[in-house]
């Protein structure tokens, strides 16, 4: 059986499945960016498969290079928001943070 | 003394009681002897006056003097050319007498006042109330145009409303002073209209002007109908004023004031105020407007005179004896004998003022009792009242040695020569027949009153003779009711002063067609007479023959009463029940306040109830009706307001409200339950959107 494009959709699809499930379900606000992580990793398979199938150049490669680096700056702003959460309530559990109500 | 001069002193004479009203009306609560003042200012008028009438006699005979300035000047009005109105006072000879006789009667009056109105509330006011009478009768005598007599002839009648409505406490003087101002008012339209005739024809007031202009021919809108008119229209006023008929139902009724104001009503101010109005107007009056004026007057002295015969109120007999006399001066006017009118207004006031001052001195002796049925025997309680009254009851009788015989004797040969001159022969046999009314009536009053015995015991007893400042007027009064003054000769007023020099028969200007012939022609370089030969003539045929005639009438007249009254010889109530109906028509004063009641209150006072009426129910009711339909529309849009709209805006809020409720549950707050939202959302949206 060979790979093929829908392989490799698949992959993503459960990945982006995961990294959903990840961000909704889980308590710890760290676990919640490594949620986000497994969202941007599943386009990124996107765009690399479509780059390898498609009928195009090399922009889908570029495209995911630049999905990394912006995942590494979205990573160190989002732990940033994380430790100053924890500064304010002494814990990073998202469920128990509900001031954005008031 | 300068005309100037002259001129000053009688604007001063003018003012002095306007000042006496103003300062006592204004300051009689500070000062309650402020009366003495206003007397004090009256003396002073009277002792100028004086002076004017004597350098106006001595260096002014026979020169008006006018002075005029001008107060409104229109310039050149469009249609009707130049027109200006001037105010001014013109002094002759009628002029100069008439004021101080207004003055000293006044004078008199307010020293008699003194002690008459002694303890009165109002007793300050009512020397202001004479002041200001007293002022505006000096303003129509002194005046040199109609708009100015016009003003202070209002101002008369507003003063006699107040003097004679003095008690208005008592309802009685209310009406009374009611009733004078009313009647007056119609005869005052007629006044108003006849100036206006006048204005619009020449543009001015001056009576002068006026004069000059119906003397070129120029007559108002080129009719001689037009200047009968407005001599008509303007002697209407002095119908009101001069209590002719059918105007003259306010002066018997006017008695409701104070004694001593219907003295100053009767003699000096008012009532001359309208023969004094158609003295200034003779000039102007053509043979129709005089006919009609000698008509009135006669009426009217007959009437007042049958009148007078019946009264038991010793005020009333004076009062109808005032009608009745001056239905003879305005009679005189109207047959042309216009000095002799003149001398009788001024012989009149005189002996008027001295009989109703004489009767206020029996009503005060008596208590206030004025039915002369209660009097009799007040000779020898009140000897100088007695004397006086009697001096004038002589003087109105015509008995010779008396001013009034002369005047009296003057009129009646006017009427005699006007008889003889146009045949209206009813004239004279009326002022002879009222002549005879008059001695009975007058002589009637005074047995009753002060001979024989009394007939009311006690009041009898409490009578007493007047004090000083009472009695001194009476006597002053009394003195000048003799003939002495008038003339050297008791038997011809012709040798007096007062007709041969004073007052002389002005030229009259209206055109000769529509004049009696004999007021026309006599020679125009002769100022004194100026009516024709024929007339000049006539008055001495009939200067005799009247003197002897009124001589006769008036000693049988006086003759009847001492039969009636004195000696008992002939009983008066036999003869009035023999013709009762005449006897009741004198005594009800011929119905004529009946009638009046009947023809003009009656159905204006029904009118004004039908006009109330109409007023109370249907305008009233409109008003109402709109106003309830208002409150009924308003009640429905309240309503309308609190359920619709109200209700709208309710829901809103509540509907706002529900929504934010409800929806306020999915704002948890909790950034996870975003996502789950936005991912459902979604997905939803990719159904929705896409294609398949």
């Amino acid at each position: 059986m060979e790979v093929g494009l829908s392989h490799f959709l698949v992959v993503s699809t459960a990945l982006l499945s995961l990294g959903i499930y990840g961000v909704i379900t889980r308590k710890n606000a760290v676990m919640v960016l490594m949620g986000i992580e497994l969202i941007l990793n599943a386009a990124n398979i996107n765009f690399v498969a479509f780059s390898k199938y498609g009928n195009f150049g090399l922009e889908g490669q570029v495209m995911a290079l630049f999905i990394i680096v912006l995942a590494a700056a979205e990573a160190a702003i989002a732990l940033a928001i994380v430790l100053n959460i924890y500064k304010t309530f002494n814990h990073v559990n998202v469920d128990e943070i509900e001031d954005l109500k008031e | 003394m300068s005309e100037s001069i002259l001129v000053t002193l009688s604007i001063v004479i003018l003012f002095l009681p306007l000042l006496g009203f103003t300062t006592v009306l204004l300051f009689n609560k500070k000062f309650p002897k402020l009366y003495l003042f206003e007397v004090g200012i009256l003396i002073g008028a009277f002792l100028l006056s004086i002076v004017v009438l004597i350098v106006k006699l001595s260096s002014y005979l026979d020169t008006e003097i006018v002075s005029s300035f001008t107060w409104i000047d229109f310039g050149d009005v469009p249609f009707l050319g130049r027109v200006s109105v001037e105010l001014g006072v013109k002094i002759d000879n009628v002029a100069a007498i008439m004021v101080v006789v207004v003055n000293l009667i006044s004078l008199l009056v307010h020293v008699y006042s003194i002690e008459y109105m002694r303890g009165d509330k109002r007793y300050n006011r009512y020397f202001a109330y004479l002041g200001i009478f007293t002022f505006s009768m000096l303003g129509i005598v002194i005046t040199h145009n109609l708009l100015m007599m016009y003003i202070f002839w209002e101002l008369v009648g507003l003063s006699s409303y107040l003097l004679i409505g003095f008690w208005y406490e008592k309802k009685s003087a209310a009406d009374a002073g009611k009733k004078a101002f009313i009647v007056n008012r119609v005869g005052d339209i007629g006044f108003f209209i006849g100036i206006l005739i006048l204005f619009t024809s020449y543009n001015t007031f001056t009576f002068d002007t006026i004069f000059e202009q119906i003397a070129a021919g120029n007559l108002p809108f080129g009719s001689s109908a037009w200047l009968t008119a407005a001599g008509i229209l303007i002697f209407m006023g002095a119908v009101g004023k001069s209590a002719q008929f059918p105007l003259h139902v306010w002066l018997p009724d006017a008695m409701e004031g104070p004694t001593p104001v219907s003295a100053l009503i009767h003699a000096a101010t008012m009532v001359a105020a309208g023969v004094y109005l158609i003295a200034r107007i003779f000039v102007m009056l053509t043979a129709d407007a005089m006919l009609v004026i000698a008509i009135v007057g006669a009426f009217t002295a007959f009437i007042a005179a049958t009148i007078a015969l019946t009264q038991n109120d010793i005020k009333k007999v004076l009062a109808y004896s005032t009608v009745s006399q001056l239905g003879y001066m305005v009679m005189s006017l109207g047959v042309g004998a216009y000095a002799f009118a003149f001398f009788h207004l001024v012989t009149h006031a005189f002996f008027k003022a001295c009989l109703f001052l004489g009767s206020g001195s029996v009503i005060h002796a008596m208590h206030h009792e004025q039915d002369i049925r209660n009097m009799g025997g007040l000779r020898k309680k009140l000897p100088i009242t007695y004397a006086s009254f009697l001096i004038s009851t002589l003087a109105i009788s015509g008995v010779p040695l008396t001013s009034g015989f002369l005047s009296k004797d003057g009129i009646l040969a006017g009427t005699y020569a006007f008889g003889s001159l146009t045949g209206h022969w009813l004239i004279p046999v009326i002022g002879f027949g009222v002549a005879l009314m008059t001695a009975f009536y007058m002589f009637r009053l005074v047995i009753i009153t002060f001979h024989g015995q009394p007939r009311d015991q006690h009041k009898y007893d409490h009578a007493h003779e007047s004090p000083f400042v009472m009695a001194m007027p009476l006597v002053v009064l009394g003195v000048l009711s003799v003939f002495i003054w008038y003339t050297p000769l008791p038997h011809s007023p012709d040798a007096g002063w007062f007709i041969s020099s004073w007052v002389k028969t002005p030229h009259t200007v209206v055109p000769a067609e529509s004049s009696f012939e004999f007021m026309v022609g006599g020679a125009a370089e002769n100022a004194g007479i100026i009516h024709s030969e024929m007339y000049t003539e006539a008055m001495h045929h009939a200067h005799y023959p009247a003197m002897f005639l009124s001589l006769i009438l008036g000693g049988l007249g006086i003759l009847l009463a001492y039969s009636m009254y004195q000696w008992k010889k002939i009983d008066p109530d036999k003869i009035a029940g023999k013709v009762p109906g005449l006897y009741k028509f004198s005594l009800n004063k011929w119905y004529i306040d009946e009638l009046y009641d009947a023809i003009f209150i009656n159905p204006t006072v029904t009118l004004s109830r039908a006009l109330a009426w109409f007023d109370n129910t249907i305008i009233d009711g409109i008003v109402n009706g709109s106003a309830s339909l208002t409150r009924f529309i308003s009640a429905l849009s309240g309503l309308f307001d609190t359920y619709i709209v109200d209700g709208l805006v309710n829901f809103t809020a509540f509907f706002s409200g529900f929504i934010g409720i409800t929806f306020k549950k999915i704002q948890t707050g909790k950034v996870q339950t975003y996502i789950v939202l936005v991912v459902f959302s979604v997905i939803l949206l990719i159904f929705i959107v896409s294609p398949f």
